[in-house]
C-alpha cells in the first residue's frame, strides 16, 4: 500500500524537496573548508528557494513567484561574479583558498 | 507518469547536491552541481515554468558553473588534498541541517495551504512580459542597475593595486 505522502504530488512534496535541498546546501557551507565549494553550496541554497517559489506560484495560480525566480537568478549571477572576484583577490594576497588558513583576524 | 518524472528529478537533484557537498575534488563538485541543476530544471518544467527551466540552465549551467570551473582551475590547489572532516564539525553541521529541516517542515505543517492545485493554464511568455513591464517595472530597473554596479565592482576588484606589505 502506498502511503498518502507518496500518492499525491502536491505543494507539500515540492516544499519538502526545497527544504531538503536547502539543508544540504547549509550542511555543505558548514562542513567544507574550500571557499569555492562553500560558494557552490550557497548557490544550492538559493536554488532551493527558487523551487519553493515556483511551487507556490503554480499552486496559487499566480505568476508572482515565477517573476521572483527571475530576480533571484539575476541576483545570483551578479553575486557569483563579485564573489569569485573577491576569492581571486584573496588568493592573490594569501595564496590559499582554504578557510582554516584564512585566520589572520584571529591572531 | 508525472509522478515518476517528479521522483526522478527530485532524486537527481538531491543526490547530486549531496555529492557536491561530499566530493573531495572541486571540479567534480562543479560537475555534480550541473547535474543537480538539470534536476531542478526538470522540476520547473513539471511546475509549468518551462521558461524558468531554460533560463536556469542558460544562466547557471551555462555561465555560473563555467565561471566556477574557470576559477577552480585557475586557483585550486591539488585535488585530493582535502583533509577528512573533523567529527565535531560533521556532527554539528548534520544536527544544524536536521534542525533546519524540522523547523521548516513544522512551519509547513502549521500553515494553511490550498488543498488542491488551482486549475490555471501554464503561464505564457506574454504573461511574464506583461508582469515584468507593468507590476515589476521598478524592480527590473533596479536589478539592471545592480548588474551594472556588480560589473564595475568586479572590474575594480580584479585591478592590481600596489600592495603595501605582504601580511602572510
Amino acid at each position: 500500500m502506498i502511503t498518502p505522502v507518496l500518492a499525491v504530488i502536491g505543494l507539500n512534496t515540492y516544499l519538502h524537496v526545497a527544504a531538503l535541498l536547502f539543508a544540504l546546501g547549509f550542511i555543505g557551507v558548514l562542513l567544507r573548508k574550500n571557499t569555492l565549494v562553500v560558494f557552490m553550496c550557497l548557490e544550492l541554497m538559493l536554488i532551493a528557494s527558487t523551487i519553493a517559489l515556483a511551487a507556490f506560484s503554480k499552486f496559487n495560480g499566480t505568476l508572482d513567484g515565477n517573476v521572483f525566480v527571475f530576480f533571484i537568478l539575476t541576483i545570483a549571477a551578479a553575486e557569483v561574479a563579485v564573489g569569485l572576484a573577491i576569492i581571486v583577490a584573496l588568493f592573490r594576497q594569501r595564496h590559499t583558498v582554504q578557510l582554516e588558513e584564512l585566520n589572520h583576524l584571529k591572531h | 507518469m508525472a509522478d515518476l518524472l517528479f521522483y526522478t528529478f527530485a532524486f537527481l537533484t538531491l543526490a547530486c547536491a549531496a555529492l557536491v557537498v561530499i566530493n573531495k575534488n572541486a571540479v567534480n563538485a562543479a560537475m555534480f552541481l550541473i547535474v543537480s541543476l538539470v534536476g531542478v530544471a526538470g522540476l520547473f518544467v513539471l511546475l509549468d515554468a518551462a521558461l524558468l527551466a531554460f533560463v536556469l540552465l542558460l544562466v547557471y549551467a551555462g555561465a555560473v558553473v563555467a565561471l566556477f570551473l574557470f576559477i577552480i582551475m585557475l586557483l585550486d590547489t591539488t585535488p585530493g588534498a582535502m583533509k577528512p572532516f573533523k567529527a565535531a564539525t560533521m556532527i554539528a553541521s548534520t544536527v544544524g541541517g536536521a534542525l533546519l529541516v524540522v523547523g521548516v517542515l513544522s512551519l509547513y505543517h502549521r500553515a494553511q495551504f490550498p488543498a488542491a492545485a488551482a486549475p490555471v493554464a501554464a503561464p505564457t511568455l506574454k504573461a511574464y512580459a506583461e508582469q515584468l513591464f507593468t507590476t515589476y517595472l521598478l524592480p527590473v530597473q533596479v536589478v539592471g542597475f545592480m548588474l551594472l554596479i556588480a560589473m564595475l565592482g568586479v572590474i575594480v576588484l580584479s585591478k592590481k593595486f600596489a600592495v603595501p606589505e605582504d601580511v602572510s
